[in-house]
């Protein structure tokens, strides 16, 4: 048998906790995406063990939750790579602390 | 119990390569960490019995997201920090301390909940048959809307990036001919 809900939930709490301090403490653009990217794969761990550990299993809630979940994380990866990208093209930066004015 | 020593072997393996990812220096090392990282988690669905989101998590986050990562690294490459530089915001401190605080919430609030201790009910599975049908199905809708999300931010993503020539290089348009003047005009003069 494997680990109780709660390893689980505290794995993704941690997972959670260090792409949020990533996200809030670098400023690289890139790494902000990356600690986004990590909070939202903590959700999903989240989805696949109360699905795993709930009532119904059957009903497949969590899992088809998650898979749309990874869907729309790509497309949010794909833009939020090109707006980086972008960006360094105009400003020649991609720190975030520097990129403070909104008139290009 | 080797299923459980299975799951902290890989919950230990996923918090270390996630840290090193949020903490290393060189942005590579960081892209590549994180792809370590979202490679532990598939492994964590796979071992929760979700195999379709394990590999789809595989295919999605260490095929495609990574490297778009790695790319998009390699794109802003001019912008690498001195090595005397901060590669942390000045305010870093509140912010960690931020996250510790919705760490210790979190595991307060989940370790104090009774309901979240029991252990798992045998039979869970989610075939892969079963998976496709119920997109065929249930979540047909849903599944359309994500093929519109997906085109119309791929289109969006390339449109943004696009290098746009025009603006990025106004010296070299003055000197060149003007097309609204056509030869004819200036071989009249």
């Amino acid at each position: 048998m494997s680990a109780p809900l709660s390893h689980y939930l505290i794995l993704s709490a941690l997972l959670f906790s260090i792409g949020f301090a990533g996200a809030v403490a670098r400023r690289s653009a890139i790494i902000v995406l990356i600690g986004i990217e990590l909070m939202l794969n903590a959700a999903n761990l989240n989805f696949i063990a109360f699905w795993r550990y709930g009532p119904h299993p059957e009903a497949l809630t969590g899992v088809m939750f998650v898979l749309f979940s990874i869907a729309i994380a790509a497309a949010e990866a794909a833009v939020g790579l090109a707006l980086v990208i972008a960006i360094y093209r105009q400003r020649k930066t991609i720190q975030v602390d520097r990129l403070d004015s909104l008139k290009g | 119990m080797p299923g459980e020593i299975a799951f902290y072997l890989i919950a230990v393996f996923t918090v270390a390569f996630a840290a090193a990812a949020m903490t290393l220096r060189r942005l590579v090392h960081c892209a590549l960490c994180a792809a370590a990282a979202f490679a532990g988690l598939a492994m964590i669905y796979l071992q929760l019995d979700a195999e379709f989101v394990g590999f789809a998590q595989l295919l999605v986050y260490v095929g495609a997201i990574a490297i778009l990562i790695v790319f998009a690294v390699l794109l802003t490459r001019g912008d690498e920090v001195a090595p005397g530089n901060k590669q942390s915001s000045p305010s870093w401190m509140a912010g960690a301390a931020v996250a510790a605080l919705v760490l210790a919430a979190m595991a307060v609030a989940i370790l104090h909940s009774p309901s979240l201790h029991r252990l798992a009910p045998s039979g869970a599975e989610a075939p892969v048959r079963r998976i496709g049908g119920e997109l065929m199905t249930r979540y047909i809708l849903p599944l359309e809307m994500i093929g519109v999300l997906l085109t119309g931010a791929l289109l969006g993503a390339v449109v943004i990036a696009m290098r746009d020539e025009p603006e990025t290089k106004q010296p070299a348009r003055d000197v060149a001919p003007k097309p609204a003047e056509p030869l004819e005009a200036l071989n009249s003069r």
